[in-house]
């Protein structure tokens, strides 16, 4: 090729990409190897930071043309009111087709059985699978990342699961290069996280930077909590307080979105983006750590609900 | 280094950082877990939540001092049998870069695992004990880098602390990887330009006592070099673009088909190599049909010229036929298409590859029906040797192999591009990927040559 182009090697060379346009054009990559590989892929969409992002990515991927997915959220009954205003929302505004599997309504019907500590999150599981295998999607597109956990540090960008959607770590396809193999037998889907390589910082940075609309509640602002095993959950008719906890107003925010029976509020003043990266960057806890009590069950809690088929 | 508010300001700065993918690789006792501990620790990202844990299971096992690697053995198998099974990708920052680390288990399926780190890395840390000097692991872990075209190496001398911090012990390691190393034939060794122009940085090391892992050795005042973390966040990872054949395989074609956008009609990938610009002329293959570029859409935005690995959008003048596993090229710099692929392989999977075996072959955006035709020759590794015609090529073999292809390649050598060069060969029947695959010459091919061909007649 003829070209003028001279380049100095080095950090500050003008072609090499900032890290997150590398991260961005990498998950860019992964959408379209599933539009063009799969029949009927899914975008797990819970309404949470990485699902809003995964979104953002795919709504770019595509332009000008629309997504070629539709979305499927696992509503656990126990939801965030402005979470759920949030995902009718963005539904509406992009045209986007949205299918629901509700754990209310596999407790109603029986097929669930609430667990005495009232944490549904584990109860995920069978309404996605049954989910999964009832709209036959073969492809499923999760926001999770290889920071967030040590079981899920082991995971795939493809990642094949059975008919059962269990996931084997031993029996992972290598993945080499950008060449992703999404082989599967009918019946058989592969999970796809195209944010594996962000980590939580790189999430907001990447929100800041492309200005990305999101639910309330990860900023601060005062709210009715009460503490459960050592973290802020929010009052509600979920199942909390019980006649021993006590409520109290709290300046407070979310790191993570899920459940409301598990997922903790953290002490904080940041009411913009540019003060919630800062907190991140000086926090000594994990995302997870901080707010999520269904990780510290056992020792290989994700591990373990990952096997059955969560995400 | 702590956390400051100096440091937190440039964490938060998102222009100012680039990302290094890097793979470490290393013997059982190397002290592996130690030094990705350390960097891990040091650099902030092992967090009070992550050491609690590790505190709480080590007592558990009765272990007095939190064990390191418990952080980075995350299955329950793992934990159980106190081994790692699986690459496992981790995440840490400077102020001056992202890090991706390919952490590669030092054993069992060694090979396939580190191919499988390094395929992605631009610098891969070979680990080697003072004590023990270069064994055959060390040759190993030298030749798969070499072979996989990491752009980097560290040679990491650890341990220097049981040999009495020596200069004369890490010398004469350094010399006997780098005589190794050159019969690999890896361009730009030992040129004896700075580090930084040089394939390979041997750098003396304690993981366990912090020596020049992320502070200089107050120990070995001898060693100028850069310490591992400072040499990770300053070794170049941007592509030299000029000598690069431009290309871009086709993932997905965008057609709106809306009133907004009646007429458009895009052409989605990621660029493997090179550049593109506006009113270049282009070719398509297989097809040979060529057109000009009159149109760049990086992710939304209009551009005159974009590079890789940027994922774009390319508009042509003509409206031609251009579907997914296509690849467009510059006019005038295309690769020549081949249905007949002769390549060295990584065995990846547990069920062999097989003369006359039907295989499925996966390049860039396109897989094709492919049979393989023969096995030349398997290679060693720990002395480069070929042994001719194995018939077949089990779990973690590497080989040369011949594949003859249902339909025409447009196929680099892995040398001019890893992206381009690169295949996999995927079992038709159950999916498994079964070889890694890197088109054209490699030092696997020369010994051949010299040792094998002249007697039996071999010719590639």
């Amino acid at each position: 090729m003829t070209s003028a182009i001279t380049v100095s090697e080095g950090v500050d060379s003008p072609y090499a990409l900032s890290h997150l346009d590398a991260l961005e054009s990498e998950a860019v990559h992964i959408f379209r190897e599933v539009a063009g590989e799969f029949e009927r892929p899914v975008i797990l969409f819970s309404g949470g930071k990485d699902s809003i992002v995964m979104l953002h990515l795919a709504l770019k991927a595509f332009a000008p043309a629309s997504i070629p997915f539709s979305l499927l959220h696992v509503d656990t009954g126990h939801n965030f009111p402005e979470v759920l205003a949030y995902r009718d929302r963005v539904v509406a505004e992009h045209g986007l087709r949205l299918h629901v599997a509700s754990v209310q309504e596999y407790i109603d019907a029986g097929k669930l059985r609430e667990r005495p500590d009232g944490v549904r999150n584990p109860l995920q599981t069978v309404p996605l699978t049954e989910a999964i295998q009832q709209h036959r999607f073969d492809a499923v597109f999760g926001g999770g990342r290889r920071d967030e956990e040590k079981a899920r540090a082991k995971e795939r960008v493809f990642s094949l699961r059975d008919e059962f959607s269990q996931w084997d770590p031993r029996r992972q396809r290598p993945e080499l290069w950008q060449l992703y193999n999404g082989r599967h037998a009918p019946g058989e889907h592969v999970r796809v996280f195209p944010l594996s390589n962000w980590t939580e910082l790189d999430v907001w940075q990447y929100i800041a930077r492309e200005d990305i609309d999101l639910p309330q509640i990860y900023f601060a602002h005062e709210r009715e909590v009460f503490k459960r095993s050592g973290m802020w959950l929010t009052a509600g008719e979920w199942g909390g307080p019980k006649a021993e906890e006590s409520v109290e107003s709290r300046l407070v925010r979310y790191r993570t979105v899920g459940d409301m029976s598990c997922t903790g509020a953290v002490d904080s003043d940041a009411t913009t983006l540019d003060a919630v990266i800062t907190e991140i960057a000086a926090s000594r806890l994990t995302e997870r750590g901080a707010t999520r009590a269904d990780d510290k069950m056992s020792e290989a809690a994700m591990e373990d609900r990952k096997r059955e088929g969560y995400f | 280094m702590s956390t400051t508010a100096e440091n937190v300001a440039q964490l938060t700065d998102p222009s100012a950082t680039t990302l290094l993918r890097f793979a470490t690789a290393g013997s059982v006792d190397d002290g592996k877990s130690t030094l990705v501990g350390r960097l891990l620790h040091d650099s902030k990202s092992v967090l009070t939540d992550q050491l609690e844990a590790v505190e709480a299971a080590s007592l558990k096992r009765g272990q007095e001092a939190p064990d390191l690697a418990l952080l980075t053995d995350g299955l329950r198998a793992e934990r159980e049998q106190g081994i790692t099974i699986d690459v496992a990708y981790r995440y840490f920052a400077t102020p001056r870069r992202r890090f991706i680390l390919a952490d590669t288990p030092g054993h069992v399926q060694y090979t396939r695992n580190m191919v499988t780190g390094a395929s992605t890395a631009d610098l891969a840390v070979v680990l080697v004990d003072a004590r023990n000097g270069v064994i055959e692991q060390t040759r190993r872990h030298a030749a798969v880098a070499a072979l996989l075209r990491v752009p980097h190496v560290v040679l990491a001398v650890n341990k220097m602390d049981l040999v009495a911090y020596e200069e004369k012990v890490f010398a004469a390691i350094a010399e006997e990887f780098t005589a190794y190393a050159s019969e690999l034939g890896v361009p730009g060794w030992g040129s004896g330009g700075s580090p930084q122009e040089n394939w390979c940085t041997a750098i003396p090391i304690s993981a366990l006592a912090g020596d020049n892992v992320v502070e200089p050795s107050a120990n070995m005042d001898w060693y100028g070099g850069p310490t591992v973390l400072e040499h990770l966040e300053t070794v170049p990872v941007s592509h030299d673009l000029t000598g690069c054949h431009a290309r871009l395989p086709v993932q997905y074609v965008i057609r709106p088909q809306t009133a907004e956008h009646p007429d458009y009609r895009g052409y989605a990938g990621q660029i493997a190599a090179g550049t593109f610009r506006v009113g270049e002329a282009v070719t398509v293959l297989p097809s040979g049909r060529t057109s000009k570029v009159s149109g760049i859409d990086l992710l939304g935005e209009s551009v005159d010229i974009a590079w890789t690995p940027q994922s774009v959008t390319l508009l042509l003048e003509d409206d031609i036929d251009i579907s997914r596993g296509d690849l467009i090229v510059p006019s005038g710099d295309a690769p020549a298409t081949t249905q007949d692929v002769e390549a060295t392989v990584c065995h990846v999977a547990d069920q062999p590859l097989t003369v006359g075996q039907r295989v499925l072959l996966k390049h860039t955006t396109r897989t094709v029906k492919a049979i393989v035709k023969e096995i030349p020759s398997r290679l060693t590794l720990d002395d480069l040797s070929q042994h001719p015609d194995p018939g077949q090529l089990v779990a973690n073999d590497i080989g040369r192999v011949k594949v003859r292809t249902a339909e025409p390649l447009a196929l680099d050598s892995y040398a001019d591009s890893r992206r381009t060069g690169s295949f996999l060969l995927i079992d038709p029947a159950d999916g498994t990927t079964l070889a890694a695959g890197m088109a054209g010459e490699s030092f696997a091919t020369h010994k051949a040559v010299t040792t094998v061909a002249d007697e039996e007649g071999w010719d590639f």
